[in-house]
């Protein structure tokens, strides 16, 4: 069986370099990830931050970045009690320039056998993601209530 | 049939800025899924137990099967058998679901493949790889007005492990 990782690949119609500026530049994830806020100067070893109003609610470093290729942190959660517990988690994009559009794998792993944060994360990164490529794509992000973060299916 | 025997083995989730009726009309008409899913017609009769066919460019069945859940503009499932020979009699029926749900002013579809055994990442690599392409087409055509055209190469690693189970691959 495979670990406990979550994979989710989309297709946008823009370039690497939009696409990788979407995915470090808060003037961006304030869009489409729900109001939170990308920190970090994106140098390998620098540190990262998702804040959300004002509040860090996970933190990491960054492990690989190669613009507007590949781009990894480490994440651990800071917000809620019941998810601080889990281990220090990656996420990994890799950037491909496919035909005219861009495909976009983003990986998350290092998660515990049975824990609750790989369900929390597979819920969200679908919502987020989709947004991401509407605001590309069609220069407007999708109107989802932050809720829809919280449904969604169970991830094994 | 029992559907309790059936474990989802791929989900792919993504939302979509259109009403339910219009994700519903893209994933069961061939009009709106040549242009998303690499020229594919989806032909379905709109009921229960109707037949549910994905035709190719030279007019062959691809896959062919029946609606097995038929509630629409909310949930949808066909059996989905690709019409390769000992496919499916090596591998068991697959079951394909949309759920379409409202989510704010956007819709979640979730697309689920059901299988009623274990299968390998290797045969289940074909689905994975070209679920992502299909649904993010279906988005942008919804979405813009135009499905961009994503060319896939063809499912090496599945066809491989087809083979290697005895099963006649084209």
């Amino acid at each position: 069986m495979s670990k406990p990782q979550f994979v989710y690949v989309t297709y946008i119609e823009t370039t690497p370099t939009r696409l990788w500026e979407a995915l470090t530049s808060s003037e961006f994830t304030k869009q489409y990830w729900f109001g939170a806020e990308v920190r970090s100067d994106w140098k390998i070893g620098s540190p990262f931050a998702l804040l959300l109003d004002g509040e860090t609610t996970d933190s990491g470093e960054i492990l690989e970045a190669d613009p507007p290729r590949r781009l990894s942190y480490s994440f651990k959660h800071q917000k809620y009690e019941e998810l601080r517990g889990e281990p220090i988690s990656r996420v990994v994009f890799t950037i491909e320039p496919f035909g005219s559009l861009v495909r976009l794998t983003v990986l998350h792993d290092g998660f515990v056998e049975g824990g609750k944060y790989l369900g929390a994360v597979s819920n969200g990164w679908p919502a987020i993601l989709s947004g991401l490529k509407s605001l590309l794509e069609r220069g407007k992000v999708l109107a989802i209530p932050r809720t829809a973060l919280n449904k969604g299916f169970d991830a094994k | 049939m029992n559907l309790d025997q059936f474990k989802p083995l791929t989900v792919y989730t993504i939302y979509i800025a259109a009403t339910r009726d219009k994700v519903w009309e893209a994933l069961t008409s061939a009009e709106f899924s040549r242009k998303y899913f690499s020229g594919f017609a989806v032909e379905m009769e709109p009921r229960l137990g109707g037949k549910f066919i994905v035709r190719a460019l030279d007019g062959s069945e691809h896959i062919s099967g029946d609606v097995f859940e038929y509630d629409p503009p909310n949930r949808l499932t066909v059996t989905w058998n690709v019409n390769w020979p000992d496919l499916v009699a090596k591998l068991g029926t697959t079951l394909v679901t949309y759920e379409i749900e409202q989510a704010g002013e956007a819709v979640r579809l979730t697309m689920s493949e059901r299988h009623d055994r274990p299968l390998s990442d290797d045969i289940l690599s074909g689905g994975r790889t070209g679920w992502p392409a299909i649904l993010s087409g279906l988005k942008s055509l919804l979405e813009t007005g135009k499905a961009p055209q994503i060319k896939m190469a063809p499912p090496v690693q599945m066809l491989e492990a087809l083979k290697a189970m005895g099963i006649k691959t084209p």
